[in-house]
Formats: structure tokens, C-alpha cells, sequence
């Protein structure tokens, strides 16, 4: 089954099989050393750019400012969350999620 | 690779959309297929209607694009009426009430909470009065703006309300130019005071003289345009727009308008949204080889090379010198007079737009304008009838005499309504101002002073533009998540434009209005004799001005430090995402 994932309305959110489900604004802990160099950066969300998948997990690469040092950059794709069949399950906002550059 | 917006366009898009459009309102929002959603939720920004965020499913921001911001004698009760029977949902704003209207920083009017079923009704009744929805969203030709009293001012230069109708008439609806890369913002100014905030549109028409073959004035100066192209403030990304050295007379204005937006058309960026507007394509070629494109492949007549301007005369949202709004009463060259009122952040409510629009027809023609700082202008208000309309109890509330915070006050939607935005904005400027009004003294001869909130980098409020220009973001307080504020200092446009320095990085939303405070203390304390804000900002540099701003707690207190996107709607009693209404019921 194809799952359909689009970054819509400016990078405000990420449309899985044309339903919103994540939304910029949060605070995500990112364990991400080419952002900054916090131990884990707090990055607020400002805007998608692109979103993929990687076997079952769907990331994305997100525009936004370490609200700790204040760096402002593209990350690498972060892990949002997990697709089951037509299911779409988002990650625990509160959990460290690690940046990945892909091959 | 085409987007996906690119593709979904490329099936159907424009004037096609309006007939499913229809038959979706008539079938109920549930007959969109689960599956094509994001794609016809994409086309209906073309016929103006906007999905509402999250939490708001079912819901529709619904813009009306009102050319150069000029509402007919009529025009402005219909949108009164409009609002107050299909702008109510099920969240009621604290400081509004149901039903209102949003002027917008481009002359055009946002209604809220709009059911797809109203649809063919609302557009009937717009359409039956001269008005529409039609490219006030997407990937066209939007709302053109200027001058708003285009045809009326007395500081004018050229008249350019017929040349806005005219490229109105043309390019709406216009299937050549109906799908173009990315949105295409036009402004065409006439007067010399810079209201048309040319420099931050897509495409600018500017007054400008020019030395043509016995065509001139008495003089021997012509009086047309100077073109500008790629300009913006959307994404970080700010520009003024190119000078592209061309002068057009008025009646060559279609013509190098539309070989512009054809060369946008064929030479926009259409696999990266982001870089899609044409300031980018502007910074790639650079503004001499789109006058070179422009000439050989989009018009077929000899281009003239700009003429003499007079942008040393810009006045508006400049930061100093005289006419910074339209706000107050002015003279127009008929001898009547406009008069400018205040209307914090840009909303009125639906009762007080139909008794507005009952004083324009009263004492003026019945015609209200529309301004790009979100304030509305009766005009053709005679002198004898002046005083009278200023006495009205309706002006205590939109005044033309408002406070300097008041009346520098620009809000864009925020996290009431829209995705994008990371914070709450209207509700939250509206206690910023009338704080500021109640605490903070402006230093002697400095009357007007520019506040804008942008809820995210998208500045529909124009932040850059402003003397204290806020930002949504985020920050932690006492390890708490809160909705915090970027501080800029120092924009405006003028004869020499300059975006504000972004000096201080995520302010607490409940320590911004001391910020303010701080600033001002110190600007009134340490400015030189006459000086204003924006030059005392310019002669310092950013780590001074960070100094200044010192953020503080005061008595003024913030209920919305949450995070308001994570409500369905951050007025309601019940606000969690759980608590979200159903898409409504079809009628």
C-alpha cells in the first residue's frame, strides 16, 4: 500500500494520506551535532521542508531555531513518527529524536 | 520533478475549480474524497477560500480581494452582512465577539468560519455586488494594492486606480496567466508618498517622469511608471524589489505587467515551492537580463529606460517625515476629504463594519477604502459635514486621532487561525498596545511609533517593514515551553528602504511590552535632538540595541504563554485537540 506524505501550506504541516498530521511550533529534543552545539538541541519547529520515509518511519527535515543557543538551520532528516498499513502514528513529542543524514 | 501542487494544478485548476467547488458545497463537505483532499483543499485557495488549521476541520478562511483596497458605495455593507451571517463558528474571540471582518496588509478582507455549504450563497451575493473571491488565494495574480485613494489624493502624481482596474479586469479570470509558479503580488502607486509599498511586492509600478517625443507636459515630462520586480518578505528571505530600468507610460502597463507575469509563468522555479518566487528568479539572472528577457520574448515595442521618480518624497511606513498612514483628515483635490481611522489590528466586528458602512453612505459617497495598514478610510466626506462625522460615538472606537501605539499597531492572523504560525497574534497585539497606551510615553515631537507580530517567518504583518518589528517563536521559561517573540529593530520603506536587524532572539510573550518599554526609555533618554527611531536604531549596532531592548516582567500578563497551537482554538473553554468540533453539518 502507498502512503501518501506531502509537506503542504509553506511547510506549516505534513499530510499523511491527505490527513494533517504534524504541525510546525513544537519543541522537539533533537540529538543533532551538525544544528549546534548543544548536548541536545531544543528546536522550535517553524516549517517542514521535506518529508520521506524510511522503511516504516517517516521523517522529515525541518526548518527551525535552537531555542537554547539560538542557531537557526535546516536539520537532517528527524524521525516523526511510524506508518502501520493505512495508520499513521506520531512520535512522543517529548522524546529525543536523532537527526540522520542518508546515504 | 513537478510538486505535487504543480501536478494537482496541472489537472485542474483556475476558473475550472469553481464548478466542483460548487458541487462539493451542495453535496456536503464529506463528498471530497478522503483521498483527494489535500489536492482540492490546494485548488480552493485560487477561488479564495483558505482550509482553517487543525482542531478547525471543516472551516474556511475566506478572502475577498478588493482591488486597491476601494470598496464601492455598498460594497462595505454587503461584506457587513456577509460576515454576520456566515462568519460565526464554533469558537467565540474574547475580544471580538462573533462574526467579524480582517483588513488585511493588502487591502483585501478575511472572513473566518466559513462553511463550504455557504459557498455558492456567499459568492452569489458577493458577485451580485461587484465583488470576489476569484485569485484572493494561490498561484496567480493576487489583490493589487496602492495608493488607496488612488483617484482622490491630493498629493498625487498620476491617477492609478484606472490602471488597477484595468489589470484587474484583464488578469482575473485570465486563463494565460491563472497558474503561475508561485503567488504574483502587483502594486501600482500613483501618489508620491509611497503608499503602495511597492518595494515589497512581486512587481511595482512607481510614478516616474520621463522625456518622451513631444508627449510630455508642459515640461516636457511625461508622467507614467518606473518597474520594479522581486521583491518580498516571506521566509527569512526579504528583498525590495530590482529596479529593472524601464519606464512605461499608463497605457503600456498591461502590457509589460502581463509580459512579466508571462515570463514569471514560464521561467519560475515549479519543482521547489520555496524558491519559487520571483525574487529568486530576480536573484538569479539579475534585474538586467529580465529586462533583456522581458524585451525580446514578452513585449513588442521598444521598452524606455526608467525615468526620473520621486521616491525622495516617500513618506509611508518610512519611520520619519510626515504621512506615515493615511490615519486623520486629509484633503482631497476635489476639495472633500478622506478620512483615515484606526482599526486596531485590522478586525471589526460585523455590527460595527454595517454602522460603518452606514456613516461612509451618511456623510461621504458611501465608498470605504482599505489601507495596507489594516485601517479603513471614509472618503468624499465634504467639509461641512466633517465635524459631524467626527463626533459619531463609532469613531471612539476606530478613531482618527488614535494613541501612536494603537495606531502602529499590525497584527497578521496567528495561531487562531492559520497553520503556519507558531504564536497568537491579534488578541496578543491588541493587550500589547493598550498597555503600551497606559504605561509608556512617546518622547516630545515622536507621534507614531510601529509595532508589527508576525506569528512566523510568512510576515504577513510586515514585520521588517516596522520600527519594533515581533515574531513568533518559542523559548523555555523557568523550563516551561511558552510562545515567545524575535525582536527586530528599525525597518521601513522610504526613499532609501531598510529591513529591520533582528537584534534580540526569543523574548517571553509576558516580558515583550517591558521590552518596549526599556527601548523607548532609552531611545527618549539617549536620542539626539529631533532624531527618530529608525535613525537612532541605525547609528547603533546590533549588540547596543540588544542592550536596549532588556526584556522584563511587568504587571502586564499574558493568558495565552501556552502552547496555542495545541488547542483547537485557543479562546475556548474546552480547548484541547480532543475537544475539536466536527466538521459542521451540512445545511
Amino acid at each position: 500500500m502507498t502512503t501518501r506524505l506531502r509537506v503542504l501550506d509553506d511547510g506549516a504541516w505534513i499530510s499523511v494520506n491527505d490527513s494533517r498530521e504534524v504541525r510546525v511550533s513544537e519543541l522537539w529534543r533533537l540529538d543533532a551535532p551538525d544544528l549546534c552545539e548543544c548536548a541536545l538541541a531544543d528546536l522550535a519547529v517553524e516549517n517542514f521542508q521535506s518529508v520521506g520515509v524510511d522503511g516504516s518511519t517517516v521523517d522529515a527535515k525541518v526548518y527551525g531555531q535552537c531555542v537554547a543557543c539560538g542557531a537557526t538551520e535546516i536539520t537532517a532528516w528527524v524521525p516523526i513518527g511510524r506508518v502501520h498499513g493505512d495508520e499513521f502514528a506520531e512520535f512522543d513529542r517529548s522524546a529525543v529524536r536523532r537527526a540522520r543524514r542518508r546515504e | 520533478m513537478p510538486t505535487d501542487v504543480e501536478n494537482w494544478k496541472s489537472e485542474v485548476y483556475g476558473n475550472e475549480v469553481r464548478d466542483r467547488l460548487f458541487e462539493f458545497a451542495e453535496e456536503g463537505y464529506d463528498s471530497i474524497p478522503d483521498d483527494e483532499r489535500d489536492a482540492w483543499f490546494e485548488r480552493f485557495k485560487w477561488w479564495g477560500l483558505y482550509h482553517q488549521r487543525n482542531g478547525q476541520e471543516g472551516y474556511f478562511m475566506l478572502r475577498i480581494g478588493t482591488p486597491n483596497g476601494v470598496l464601492e458605495p455598498g460594497q462595505l455593507r454587503v461584506v457587513g452582512e456577509i460576515a454576520d451571517e456566515y462568519a460565526r463558528g464554533p469558537g467565540t474571540n474574547p475580544v471580538f465577539g462573533d462574526a467579524y471582518a480582517d483588513f488585511t496588509t493588502r487591502q483585501s478582507i478575511q472572513l473566518h468560519w466559513i462553511e463550504l455549504s455557504d459557498v455558492p450563497a456567499i459568492f452569489e451575493k458577493l458577485e451580485a455586488n461587484g465583488l470576489s473571491t476569484q485569485q484572493a488565494c494561490g498561484d496567480s495574480w493576487r489583490n493589487i494594492v496602492g495608493n488607496p485613494v488612488a483617484g482622490k489624493d491630493g498629493q498625487e502624481v498620476i491617477d492609478a486606480w484606472p490602471v488597477i482596474r484595468d489589470l484587474n479586469e484583464r488578469f482575473k479570470g485570465n486563463d494565460d496567466h491563472a497558474n503561475l509558479p508561485r503567488k504574483w503580488k502587483v502594486s501600482v502607486t500613483g501618489s508620491a508618498d509611497g503608499s503602495g509599498q511597492g518595494d515589497i511586492n512581486d512587481l511595482a509600478f512607481e510614478p516616474a517622469y520621463k522625456s518622451v517625443d513631444g508627449d510630455g507636459d508642459a515640461s516636457g515630462d511625461a508622467v507614467g511608471f518606473n518597474v520594479r520586480v522581486g521583491g518580498g518578505l516571506a521566509r527569512n528571505e526579504p528583498r525590495f524589489a530590482r529596479d529593472i530600468d524601464v519606464w512605461v507610460p499608463p497605457e503600456r502597463v498591461p502590457d509589460v505587467a502581463g509580459g512579466l507575469s508571462a515570463l514569471f509563468r514560464d521561467h519560475g522555479d515549479r519543482e521547489d515551492r520555496y524558491n519559487a518566487r520571483v525574487k529568486f528568479l530576480v536573484d538569479e539572472w539579475g534585474a538586467e537580463e529580465v529586462r533583456e528577457t522581458l524585451q525580446a520574448e514578452y513585449v513588442d515595442f521598444e521598452l524606455e529606460t526608467a525615468g526620473r521618480d520621486v521616491r525622495e518624497e516617500y513618506t509611508y511606513n518610512a519611520g520619519e517625515g510626515e504621512r506615515n498612514d493615511l490615519i486623520g483628515v486629509h484633503d482631497q483635490k476635489d476639495g472633500a476629504n478622506f478620512v483615515g481611522l484606526n482599526v486596531l489590528v485590522g478586525r471589526m466586528g460585523a455590527a460595527d463594519v454595517l454602522d460603518l458602512a452606514d456613516l461612509a453612505a451618511e456623510y461621504g459617497s458611501g465608498e470605504v477604502r482599505l489601507s495596507q495598514r489594516q485601517n479603513v478610510i471614509v472618503t468624499d466626506v465634504p467639509d461641512d459635514a466633517l465635524d459631524a462625522f467626527l463626533d459619531e460615538p463609532l469613531l471612539d472606537d476606530y478613531s482618527p486621532y488614535p494613541s501612536p501605539f494603537m495606531r502602529g499597531s499590525v497584527a497578521c492572523t496567528g495561531t487562531e487561525f492559520c497553520s503556519l504560525s507558531i504564536v497568537e497574534t491579534k488578541n496578543r497585539q491588541v493587550r500589547f498596545a493598550r498597555w503600551l497606551k497606559e504605561n509608556v510615553d512617546l518622547p516630545d515631537g515622536v507621534d507614531e511609533f510601529h509595532v508589527h507580530l508576525s506569528g512566523c517567518t510568512a510576515s504577513c504583518a510586515q514585520p521588517q517593514i516596522a520600527d519594533v518589528s515581533l515574531r513568533g517563536m518559542k523559548t523555555r521559561k523557568d523550563g516551561e515551553p511558552v510562545e515567545a517573540l524575535d525582536v527586530g529593530l528599525g525597518g521601513g520603506l522610504g526613499e532609501d528602504p531598510g529591513f529591520a536587524r533582528w537584534v534580540t532572539q526569543r523574548v517571553p510573550v509576558d516580558e515583550a511590552p517591558g521590552a518596549i518599554a526599556n527601548l523607548i526609555d532609552s531611545f527618549a533618554a539617549e536620542r539626539d535632538e529631533g532624531e527618530s527611531f529608525r535613525a537612532f536604531v541605525a547609528r547603533h549596532d546590533e549588540d547596543e540595541l540588544d542592550a536596549l531592548v532588556d526584556p522584563e516582567e511587568t504587571d502586564y500578563e499574558d493568558p495565552m504563554m501556552h502552547n496555542t497551537k495545541r488547542t483547537w482554538y485557543p479562546y475556548a473553554e474546552n480547548d484541547s485537540m480532543d475537544d475539536a468540533p466536527s466538521p459542521p453539518a451540512d445545511d
